[in-house]
């Protein structure tokens, strides 16, 4: 089965919202998975803006953009939540604003 | 038909994302998250890119997500977490996150609007991605390695002393 003819146009404002909907998410919540949660949102909307750039031209280049978005998002998350475990072992909280004091 | 299938997976993406992002429990969160996620795969798949598609079933819904249920299970947030995520999505709190957000995505729905061309519809395998990846692209992979070796190494590092409860509380202990 060969692509789909869509209007890159749309695609491109799927991408938008979900870029938007991930940005509101990270100012938003104030708990920390959220915040990891609303980040790979917004890596995804832009994974999606160059599957679609790369769809619209035929070329491979999008999605091996793709593959490093998604190496990316492995490491960002490995290191958040290992930084989620600590936070929660030496606050008791995930509150953000509770962990605001910056030191080891 | 095929037409009405993108944008259906699309409608899907959008809800399960906004479904996601204001649930009070983040067990449900992340489910929904897997559903958006699964979402943009088929879309991925209508556009012609099926390795791209494979690869965020796999590794996005499959590993990363796991990866935040071992952590959610882990901490066990429990009822007294849910009522304490609640209070803080009172409505009023959405207010200017939400203007802000509203303002970029207008000002990016402004800004492609003039993207008069269609995809192309040609399917790009994955021998060609596969050749590209190490032909061209051979020192970006070389790069993204070490980005992953940092990553492992990083979150061993403070991931360890979680594991390991050792007292921790005196100064000057950074073993």
């Amino acid at each position: 089965m060969g692509g789909l003819q869509i209007p890159l146009e749309h695609v491109l404002l799927i991408a938008s919202c979900l870029f938007s909907c991930g940005l509101a998410g990270l100012m938003l919540r104030r708990n920390l998975i959220f915040m990891l949660m609303s980040l790979e949102v917004m890596l995804n909307s832009a994974a999606l803006a160059f599957v679609a750039a790369g769809a619209r031209w035929g070329q491979p280049d999008g999605q091996i953009i793709f593959l490093f978005i998604l190496s990316i998002a492995a490491a960002e998350v490995a290191v958040g939540l290992g930084l989620v475990l600590q936070i929660q072992r030496r606050f008791k909280t995930l509150d953000m604003d509770q962990a605001n004091r910056l030191r080891g | 038909m095929m037409e009405s299938l993108f944008y259906g997976a699309s409608a899907v993406a959008l809800l399960a994302t906004v479904a996601a992002l204001t649930r009070a429990n983040a067990a449900h969160a992340l489910i929904y998250l897997i559903v958006s996620l699964l979402a943009v795969a088929v879309l991925f798949f209508l556009m012609g890119a099926p390795f791209a598609a494979a690869l965020e079933i796999v590794v996005y819904a499959g590993a990363i997500m796991v990866l935040f249920v071992f952590v959610i299970m882990m901490l066990n947030l429990g009822e007294a977490g849910n009522s304490r995520e609640r209070e803080w999505l009172a409505p009023r709190k959405w207010i200017v996150p939400g203007i802000l957000a509203g303002i970029l995505l207008l000002e990016l729905v402004l800004a492609v609007r003039h993207a008069p061309d269609n995809t192309s519809g040609v399917e790009v395998p994955p021998k060609m991605v596969g050749l590209t990846l190490f032909g061209p692209y051979v020192l970006a992979v070389e790069i993204a390695s070490l980005l992953l070796l940092t990553g492992l190494v990083g979150a061993y590092h403070i991931g360890r002393r979680f594991i390991v409860r050792r007292d921790f509380s005196r100064p000057g202990d950074n073993s």
